[in-house]
């Protein structure tokens, strides 16, 4: 039971960091290297905006995200628009270069050791038992709720609401949607909110269940994983790939050796890139194949 | 070949006059004159700026492979430390286990990198662009994960120490030995890399690099020729990775973080994309960035007390520079060598006259 409650856990976080590649490679093509710096960068806003807001976590909460909705459309505007429909090697590097700016500046304003937003908050964090004898802490059962109610609204969102429709427009044909007078820069910098507002709410949940050092910038980087192996233009292959990336890691650990935990993913990748490089979900013709 | 402009009054008569590499009395000189100051330089040098000069050298090695395969083959990789951490593993691994001297582990180091280079290099059979750069990246991680493994196993957990090589009784510890060995292995690369784009090889890369389609119709062995690129880019890097481990004399895998990937790739786009002279230009920028960083940080007010934030410090400005160029001067350090070249070249007009004019 407790293996099948870490594998959901894991699968949630996953799942939750690899819509944010999705969104972004969906719409503008561009693989975001960056991502797993924005999500810590939205965990620290949290710490930052709860020690300002000290009596009000809810407050601090809504500031933090809404900071981070922030930084995904500057990062846009300021950045990515110029490379967007570049050079795929040019667009990835820059992604890369944003990360490493990021890394740097992060310890330049909040320094290099452990920080724990939870006292922050002044939150607590007890375990809950499910059933079966498994325990989980409340902030992975959030993190499971969180996933699923992120999820909801993305399909929601992108089925039925206006801008949804619009951005599966502009990642279908960009030339035709700007030519049905979408607005291709808007779309692209809310591709980018939305992807920093997911990565930096995993962030903050991952800060908030385990402490907020560095480390974080690892476990973006695997969730590139879940995105690719469900389909890097499907959001509900990223939801699978999750699941799979997180069940092969956590079986790994438990039955092989817990060294292997940042590896397994990518050989799930690998094994999905000789197998079906497309995907699970994804869609065949993206690859232009000799 | 792509040519830097040349003053009037010099022109090509024939083909061997075209592939030469050194061409006019005024090239041979200036490059007389390098090569002695390099072979000048640790006369005068301090053991700090000899270190320094092997720290480009074994750069260079790196950023010039690098360049072969992404600047003129046009194959993505993010794989590239996970190649210098399996040459300098191979050094740690034959020296700890077998004992074996320098002339047994460079070549093995080689033999492994090319091997390494065939199985990066399959993925990009069947994918291209940002598929390719994510197969390199995980392949980065398994290497990885493959040496810290090997530590753990074997009770390195720190690190792997490997004695100086030995030559003939006497093992060379000596920096400025170092120095011409470095230099010495540099210029081999660099000799390598130049022969081999201006012949039917480097031309092949030119044209996978333009057009696949055309280079398939044109009679060349797109799959050969891109497994070629990455076996000897692989080859060479690996070497690198193998002389790094004699040099520091210490082999451990926190050395080869996905950071040191993005210094060799920023080598590649801030000295120029598609230039040998580029990735030079890089490697030595790249190498002395942060130690520029550190000076101008001391040289502040309250120096001590920015001491602590140097790592930081380096991280942020290093990311900034990296988008500045890719925003700015995509086409380098080289761009901007060539526009000052052509500017007084062409003084005092400002434009190259239109093609078929003859003035």
């Amino acid at each position: 039971m407790q293996l099948i409650a870490n594998i959901t856990v894991l699968a949630a976080i996953y799942a939750l960091l690899a819509c944010g590649y999705v969104l972004i490679y969906r719409v503008s093509r561009v693989m975001n290297m960056a991502h797993g710096e924005l999500a810590m960068l939205g965990a620290y806003l949290l710490y930052t905006t709860a020690s300002l807001f000290a009596d009000h976590p809810v407050g601090a909460i809504a500031a933090a995200l809404v900071l981070s909705l922030t930084v995904g459309v500057l990062v846009y505007v300021a950045l990515m628009r110029k490379m967007t429909g570049q050079m795929v090697l040019a667009a990835i590097l820059t992604t890369i270069a944003i990360g490493i700016l990021l890394r740097g500046v992060i310890v330049l304003i909040w320094s290099a050791s452990q920080q724990h937003p939870l006292q922050a908050l002044k939150f607590s964090n007890p375990s809950i038992e499910l059933i079966g004898g498994a325990r989980i802490s409340t902030c992975a059962a959030l993190m499971v709720l969180a996933t699923v109610a992120v999820y909801a609204a993305l399909f929601a969102f992108l089925r039925f609401g206006r801008w949804g429709m619009r951005l599966r427009a502009a990642g279908q044909n960009p030339l035709l949607a700007a030519q049905r007078g979408i607005n291709l820069n808007a779309i692209y910098a809310l591709a980018w909110a939305l992807s920093t507002l997911t990565g930096s709410i995993a962030g903050m949940l991952i800060a908030l269940d385990s402490g907020l050092d560095q480390t974080m910038v690892v476990i973006g980087l695997k969730a590139f994983a879940p995105a690719l192996v469900g389909g890097l233009d499907s959001l509900l292959g990223a939801l699978f790939g999750a699941v799979i990336v997180a069940a092969a890691e956590v079986l790994a650990i438990h039955y092989i050796d817990p060294l292997l935990s940042d590896v397994v993913p990518f050989l799930v990748l690998i094994a999905t890139l000789i197998v079906r490089p497309w995907g699970l979900f994804g869609t065949r013709e993206e690859l232009d194949r000799v | 070949m792509s040519r830097s402009p040349r003053a009037s009054g010099y022109f090509r008569t024939s083909y061997g006059q075209d592939l030469a590499l050194v061409q006019t009395r005024l090239e041979r000189t200036s490059l007389g004159v390098f090569i002695v100051a390099l072979l000048a330089l640790p006369l005068i040098a301090s053991p700090f700026q000899l270190d320094l000069a092997c720290q480009v050298f074994l750069a260079s090695i790196g950023s010039l492979s690098l360049m072969l395969l992404t600047g003129y083959a046009g194959q993505i990789s993010l794989g590239h430390a996970g190649l210098l951490a399996a040459g300098a593993f191979t050094v740690g691994i034959l020296f700890r286990e077998a004992n074996s001297p320098f002339w047994i582990t460079l070549p093995a180091a080689a033999a492994v990198g090319g091997l390494l280079g065939i199985i990066f290099g399959l993925p990009s059979l069947r994918l291209r662009g940002l598929y390719l750069a994510v197969s390199t990246l995980a392949l980065h991680f398994v290497v990885i994960y493959l040496g810290g493994e090997y530590e753990t196993r074997r009770g390195f957990s720190t690190g792997i120490v490997v004695d100086p090589p030995k030559l003939g009784g006497v093992s060379i510890t000596d920096a400025r030995a170092w120095y011409f060995i470095l230099l010495g292995a540099a210029a081999a690369t660099l000799l390598v890399c130049l022969n081999l784009l201006r012949a039917r090889t480097g031309r092949a890369w030119r044209a996978l690099r333009t057009r696949e389609t055309v280079a398939e119709a044109l009679g060349i062995g797109v799959a050969s020729y891109k497994l070629l690129a990455f076996v000897i880019s692989s080859a060479a890097t690996a070497v690198a990775g193998a002389l790094f481990a004699y040099y520091r004399g210490f082999v451990s895998v926190e050395a080869f973080s996905l950071f040191l990937t993005i210094q060799y790739l920023a080598m590649v786009i801030i000295g120029g994309m598609g230039s040998l002279l580029g990735a030079l230009l890089g490697a030595i920028f790249v190498t002395l960035f942060p130690y520029i960083i550190e000076i101008g940080l001391l040289a502040l007010p309250g120096a001590q007390r920015h001491a602590s934030l140097l790592f930081a410090m380096n991280y942020a400005a290093f990311g900034l520079v990296m988008i500045l160029f890719l925003m700015f001067e995509p086409l380098g350090l080289v761009g901007m060598w060539r526009r000052m070249q052509s500017y007084f070249l062409l003084w005092p007009f400002k434009h190259r006259p239109a093609a078929g004019s003859r003035g």
